[in-house]
């Protein structure tokens, strides 16, 4: 039994149909995560009581700037996914939680932006 | 909002009614881990700020995570994200459609947990140079 109106069936609506992205983003982003997270045990590892003269002059290599960025930007699209599905399991009333669901956006978008930034400018030259 | 649900309708079993079990206990592992490597965004991000900041500021933040309570928060941090990893390996194995018998679900858990605390291990003797 469908329980939608002819016109609703007609125009698609229900549910948002993001879900399977959302589903498919997480994999991506866990297996991309892999490989990244072997990249910064290992490159922390390296560094291990370096100077901040030091860390910036490894990533003034390309290659290391751009593995740390893709691994900032990789951990901060995964954990927004992630904490996204425990706030939906959790949180049931409207107003707390699409308020943590924005919380959780910005502060994404924060470490995203933050990281890069520290990232670039120390790859630059600062 | 009105409670909609219909009270007969069978409802998904609550964490309640199940025998506790290393599996059980494997998934919310995971999601507390989860949630915890979020937190733990926030100190490698300060830690890549630093670096970009000034050679006292970033001396601050090293002595910080070189004391006492921040190597153990490290360490929390270092075990978290190698488990998060691995059990999200034994994740994927699953959504490729391999590995639902019980024995290789009770095996799996096993060997995620024992690889997690041996690698952690490792690495941790790898950083304080015990050779």
């Amino acid at each position: 039994m469908l329980k939608k109106t002819p016109l609703g069936q007609v125009l698609g609506l229900g549910s948002a149909k993001a879900g399977t992205e959302h589903w498919w983003r997480q994999r991506v982003t866990a297996i991309a995560g892999i490989p990244l997270v072997v990249f910064l045990i290992g490159y922390l590892l390296m560094h291990r009581g370096a100077s901040r003269a030091e860390i910036v002059a490894s990533m003034h290599n390309p290659m290391v700037a751009i593995l740390m960025g893709l691994t900032i930007l990789n951990l901060v699209w995964h954990m927004r996914l992630g904490l996204q599905v425990v706030i939906e399991d959790y949180v049931r009333t409207g107003h707390t939680k699409y308020a943590l669901m924005l919380l959780n956006t910005f502060f994404a978008w924060v470490m995203a932006l933050a990281g890069v930034y520290a990232i670039l400018k120390m790859s630059f030259g600062l | 909002m009105a409670d909609t649900r219909n009270a007969g309708r069978p409802l998904s079993p609550h964490l309640q009614v199940y025998r506790g079990g290393l599996t059980m206990l494997m998934s919310i592992v995971h999601r507390v881990t989860g949630v915890a490597l979020y937190a733990g965004t926030l100190l490698l991000v300060w830690w890549l700020a630093a670096g970009a900041t000034s050679d006292q500021y970033f001396d601050m933040v090293q002595a910080v995570f070189g004391s006492w309570a921040g190597k153990l928060v490290l360490f929390g941090f270092t075990w978290a994200l190698i488990h998060h990893t691995l059990g999200g390996i034994r994740h994927l194995v699953w959504d490729a459609g391999h590995g639902f018998e019980l024995k290789d679900v009770e095996m799996g858990a096993k060997l995620t947990l024992a690889s997690s605390i041996i690698l952690t291990l490792v690495v941790w003797a790898i950083a304080l140079g015990v050779s």
